[in-house]
């Protein structure tokens, strides 16, 4: 059971539900605080990491490992990777999908087979599933969530974060940075003045380099490098083409491909706990690749994520060795290898003993029952900074920095400009992002008119422009003209963007619909599960009936079958449910023998489960 | 009807109230909440209510509610270590079922 800690009087009160959820490009996980321990939760398949992959179908979208399978037959419906799209305009996001031709609110709309989606609902659906672990996790509706983002997400990127998160009925208490999280799951901010931090994040498909200054409990971002075609996946296609070179091959085709990934991963994972590992090649053909081999091949391309830690390093204007505190995030960090050469670079040792692909979601959790109020007895009240100087378009293309860059958030800023022209009525307000002199050197957020100004002489309007950056690091600006007593103030919505009023509507729908909507989840779910089963039964009857042992076990498992396929037509979730445990349980033995039997023919040519998830 | 400390728990519950400086003991209870139903509470007790039972194992003081006492009777409160944390243990022979995250019981 739970161990407790006595608490003072009247303080014993009911903890607050809180988690930290790890919104992933290939990946998502989400954390809770169990016993003051941070840990992640598994799915209903006993995963703990969440593939970032939905689908959409008939029913409500499918989420995770259940979507990838998907992906081959029904690629238009399927979406991967979408965090790549969040924030992101119409010319800017993949083209692997058909866009809606729609772009009077310039959000890019992908075609589905349940309607128009936008990556915002596309990622809010991730995040409903990541919600639903937390919620029977900690039994009851969530009071607060930590979402992470990477430290170079700019205000749209975070803004569209958010919106997901509202969308799947997330309380979003903040907004963090992956490295930030990370740091916070070694505990680096309980140190009085840690300085400087590298996070070195090597996952998937993605790295990220980023310099983190610590002090009194803010963390500044003082620089982030990386390459985003640059991971695991990467070392995968190397030791693809070792094993080609090895076996001779020239033509192959898709399956042998994939398997052949998937082998290559699985020793690639292997070779950090030994010094060697089998890969099959199929037609009996065994390779054995040693950690050396492993170490030769990928050299030049982890070479490459020192070259960007070079470069942060110096856009951050610090040397190697002014580095104090280096963290490791990111399954390919656990190469014995790779550690050795960071920690070579940064010539100290480097944060290993935290599982490197659930770090960030760890840090998240921990900061999320923080900001919900559960801790005691310590005022950690971490605070982020904005990354770029914030600041308006004035005469000649200039920028006016309003808020600079490195102020700590929230942050409120004022600034009073006036007209430039005599009896000018109207100012444009043009709202940058950066740290450059040229509006055409920054990134442009929004625009808005102030209207209304009074005709006066040039220069005797005052317009007061006022800044304000929520904890979240989202952005509201407004204008008011303050000699004429004329109010008109203006807020900005950031320039990509759902409306206001499409997202009210999206939430009274999901408000409206939700229990409709978790109950036909439930039933459909069940219902493809008893598909599942029903056609993998089918296949191993025709395959191998020949191995029943005789016609009262035929008869049993038919029978069984029967009651459910009657079951999935109709509409009880729960019986669905014991109906796939009944048909499961008698097909027992006939499964065994089968099984016994698929291994002994596995060396005459076998049939991997098509791109395996490792977890 | 009584409540019992194991040595372990009595000696950290001693150390604690003599950190703390003040408090008659320790007060158990229970509240209704999660996803089992209840919920043990572990404080300082530094008043007496009213109705409260006070029991007395290995030189501490353990303060309860007569309502509590009702769900609490014949427990074992020990101290220990489970992987990396340390912490207090109720051994309720009142128990009947435990929630996944091991905060709350019925009865």
């Amino acid at each position: 059971m739970a161990l407790l800690q006595i608490s003072e009087p009247g303080q014993a009160q009911l903890k607050r539900r809180a988690c930290g959820i790890d919104l992933g490009t290939t990946h998502s996980l989400v954390a809770v605080l169990r016993d003051g321990q941070a840990a992640t939760l598994p799915g209903p398949d006993g995963r703990h990491r969440l593939l970032s992959v939905v689908h959409y179908g008939d029913g409500p979208a499918t989420v995770g490992w259940a979507a990838a399978q998907g992906a081959v037959e029904d690629p238009d419906n399927t979406f991967f990777s979408i965090k790549r799209s969040m924030g992101r305009g119409v010319g800017d996001v993949d083209d692997a999908h058909d866009l809606v031709e729609d772009s009077t609110s310039g959000v890019p709309r992908f075609h589905t087979a349940a309607g128009p989606k936008t990556a915002v609902e596309i990622s809010a659906d991730i995040l409903g599933a990541l919600r639903a672990r937390a919620e029977e996790e900690l039994g009851g509706e969530l009071d607060g969530a930590v979402i992470t983002v990477p430290a170079y997400f700019d205000e749209a990127q975070r803004q569209a974060t958010k919106d997901a998160a509202r969308l799947a009925g997330l309380p979003v208490l903040r907004l963090i940075n992956e490295p930030t999280a990370a740091s916070i799951a070694y505990g680096l901010d309980q140190e009085d003045d840690r300085g400087l931090i590298a996070v070195f994040d090597l996952g998937g498909g993605t790295f990220d380099i980023s310099i983190l200054h610590l002090s009194r409990g803010v963390f500044e971002v003082r620089a982030t490098g990386g390459d985003t075609e640059l991971g695991g996946d990467d070392l995968d296609r190397i030791l693809l083409d070792w094993v080609k070179e090895e076996c001779g091959t020239e033509e192959v085709d898709r399956v042998w491909t994939r398997t052949i990934l998937q082998a290559v991963r699985q020793a690639r994972e292997e070779l950090s706990e030994q010094d060697s590992a089998r890969i099959d090649c199929g037609d009996g053909k065994m390779l054995t690749l040693t950690r050396e081999e492993l170490e030769r091949r990928s050299a030049p391309l982890l070479g490459r994520t020192l070259q960007c830690c070079r470069r942060a390093l110096s856009d951050a204007g610090v040397e190697a060795g002014d580095i104090q505190e280096v963290v490791m995030v990111g399954g390919v960090t656990r190469m014995p290898y790779l550690r050795r050469e960071v920690s070579k670079f940064f010539s100290r040792e480097v944060h290993t003993g935290i599982d490197p692909d659930r770090v960030v979601a760890l840090g998240a959790a921990i900061q999320a029952d923080a900001l919900v109020g559960n801790a005691q007895d310590q005022d950690m009240l971490l605070l982020d900074v904005i990354p770029l100087s914030l600041g308006i378009e004035i005469m000649g293309e200039l920028v006016e920095r309003v808020i600079e860059r490195n102020t700590t958030i929230p942050a409120h800023h004022a600034q009073e400009f006036t007209t430039f022209k005599d009896g000018q009525t109207a100012l444009a307000v043009h709202v940058v992002q950066g740290e450059r002199e040229l509006v055409s050197d920054c990134r442009s957020l929004a625009r808005f008119e102030l209207r209304g100004i009074p005709p006066m002489t040039a220069g005797a309007a005052r317009i007061r422009v006022e800044f304000q950056v929520d904890a979240d690091g989202l952005l509201t600006v407004e204008a008011t003209e303050t000699v004429s007593g004329v109010r008109a103030g203006v807020s900005v919505k950031p320039s990509y963007g759902l409306e206001e009023s499409e997202i009210e509507q999206m939430l009274r729908d999901s408000v409206e619909h939700a229990e409709e909507d978790v109950a036909s989840r439930a039933l459909n779910e069940q219902r493809v599960e008893a598909d599942r089963v029903v056609q993998a039964l089918r296949d191993a009857l025709e395959t191998d009936g020949h191995i029943l042992s005789d016609d009262a076990e035929r008869s049993r498992i038919e029978t069984a079958a029967r009651a459910l396929i009657q079951a999935r037509d109709e509409t009880d979730a729960d019986a669905i449910r014991a109906g796939i445990k009944a048909l499961e349980e008698a097909c027992e033995p006939f499964v065994e023998r089968r099984m016994n039997r698929s291994i002994q023919q596995a060396m005459q040519g076998r049939r991997l489960e098509e791109f395996q998830e490792q977890d | 009807m009584a409540i019992s400390l194991t040595e372990a728990a009595a000696g950290q519950i001693r150390a604690h109230l003599e950190k703390r400086g003040r408090g008659l003991g320790l007060r158990l209870g229970v509240k209704t909440t999660g996803c089992s139903g209840m919920a043990y509470v572990l404080e300082f007790a530094d008043d007496l209510e009213e109705d409260d039972e006070v029991f007395e194992d290995k030189g501490v003081k353990v303060v309860i509610s007569p309502k509590s006492l009702a769900y609490l009777d014949g427990t074992e409160l020990d101290y220990g270590r489970e992987g990396l944390n340390e912490g207090f243990r109720f051994t309720n022979p009142n128990e009947k079922a435990r929630c996944g995250c091991g905060e709350s019981f019925s009865i």
